[in-house]
């Protein structure tokens, strides 16, 4: 195992979803993407909805679909929690390419009844679920 | 002889029945006691940690302003989240909850308004019958209670907030002890006003960097505290459920028991005065004969 890994844990409601060592991760913040390290300065940033990456211990690219939430950086442990997070490798596609579907749908149409604000959040959530089920580069 | 001890093994097989149901219920809620612990132990990491960097947000952040924050002076109705069980069959779990709501509204001295948010059916249909004071009611959630519903009645509560449809909002929830003892408690979630309680020295030494502002953060984690603390109400009040049941599924198994000992001892007793009763019909014939 490498030198320079730092400790990361990714917690929903429901669970831990992943606790281990990383060599380093980039998180969708709200201004824009947050690649930390280990090392790092104490740190508290809101993310958006989107696309976790990290490298994990053994250098290999791994991608986390995240639903909104915060980071927070302290002493090498970095904590990240989002009200929904789930692996790339477990994101059933073609699911999620239905929703993001549905959601195109919706906001297509013209009426008082679709919750666009609703709508818009759905859209970004199976966007991000397609984008980490994709391999990563 | 005949058909005194047939009525009594009639009423035995029966108390029986119901006693091998009861104690098939209290083994089936004490392993859903114990999926609803571990899963209320698996939300404690997020909630613990979102209170505490809640709190030294806050600490930052102080002058923050924001709806949810907010103290309004006229109130002028309360929102009750009654978080009550589905399904009946679980002692005295539900009626305590429904009890604890009502006396809680009616001593409230302002003499206002209320609404029921009902979070399971035995909440919802009795204040249904009663005073049909619901405003929202989310029933059939199942066993597993799923962070995704705790969301919705979050959404629903804080746009019924910000809207101005209600001033207050509390939780009514069964807070879990042990199986044997649920303790309902009600607890103010809005407006927020516990953020900066638990300000606690030391760790506010450290210079974070926030990203964007420390309010801005704030603000957006405000929805999701109260999101999870519906969350963990429900969970609290899963595991009551389960614990009341099973207590009182277990009571109700050695109620039968004992039932069944009554009955069995009643039975033999009738038994054998029925053949003391031959017996002596014989001994007094030959006696007759005898003489």
């Amino acid at each position: 195992m490498a030198e320079n890994t730092f400790m990361v844990e990714i917690v929903t409601p429901e669970r831990i979803l992943y606790k281990d060592e990383i060599q380093f991760l980039v998180a969708p913040g709200v201004e824009g993407e947050l690649g930390v390290m280990k090392n790092h300065a104490p740190l508290v940033a809101a993310l958006k909805i989107g696309v976790l990456r990290y490298k994990d211990a053994a250098g290999k690219p791994q991608q986390i679909a995240l639903s909104g939430g915060f980071m927070e950086v302290v002493d090498n442990v970095g904590r990240i929690l989002a009200e929904t997070a789930e692996h790339g490798r477990d994101i059933d596609v073609l699911r999620a390419k239905a929703a993001r579907e549905r959601a195109e749908r919706r906001l297509a149409q013209q009426s008082e009844e679709v919750n666009y604000t609703r709508a818009r959040m759905a859209l970004q959530r199976a966007i991000a679920r397609i984008k980490a089920s994709e391999p990563s580069i | 002889m005949a058909a005194g001890t047939k009525e009594f093994k009639r009423r035995i097989a029966s108390v029986k029945n119901t006693q091998q149901i009861t104690k098939a219920m209290k083994m089936v809620a004490a392993a859903k006691l114990r999926r609803a612990q571990e899963a209320a132990e698996a939300s404690r990491p997020y909630t613990e940690t979102l209170q505490g960097t809640l709190a030294r947000l806050a600490a930052v952040a102080y002058d923050v302003k924001h709806p949810l924050l907010d103290k309004r002076e006229e109130i002028r109705k309360v929102g009750y989240i009654l978080v009550t069980a589905d399904r009946g069959l679980c002692g005295g779990f539900n009626t305590n909850l429904i009890r604890t709501a009502s006396d809680t509204m009616r001593e409230d001295e302002r003499k206002i308004e209320n609404g029921i948010i009902a979070v399971g059916r035995k909440g919802r249909d009795f204040f249904r019958k009663r005073s049909g004071n619901i405003d929202a009611e989310f029933v059939n959630l199942g066993d597993n209670v799923s962070y995704a519903d705790a969301r919705e009645i979050g959404q629903y509560v804080t746009n019924a907030y910000e809207n101005g449809e209600v001033d207050e909002v509390y939780l009514v929830f069964a807070r879990f002890v042990n199986a044997l003892r649920q303790i309902p408690t009600v607890t103010k979630i809005l407006p927020i006003e516990t953020l900066s309680q638990e300000e606690t020295a030391g760790e506010h030494n450290i210079d974070y960097l926030y990203e964007p502002s420390a309010e801005d953060i704030l603000l957006t984690l405000l929805p999701r505290y109260i999101g999870s603390q519906i969350y963990n109400s429900m969970l609290e009040s899963k595991a009551s459920e389960h614990g009341a049941r099973m207590t009182a599924m277990g009571n109700a198994t050695e109620n039968a028991g004992e039932i069944i000992d009554n009955l069995t001892l009643e039975m033999n007793k009738a038994r054998q005065k029925a053949i003391t009763d031959e017996i002596l019909d014989i001994v007094g014939g030959a006696e007759a004969l005898n003489k």
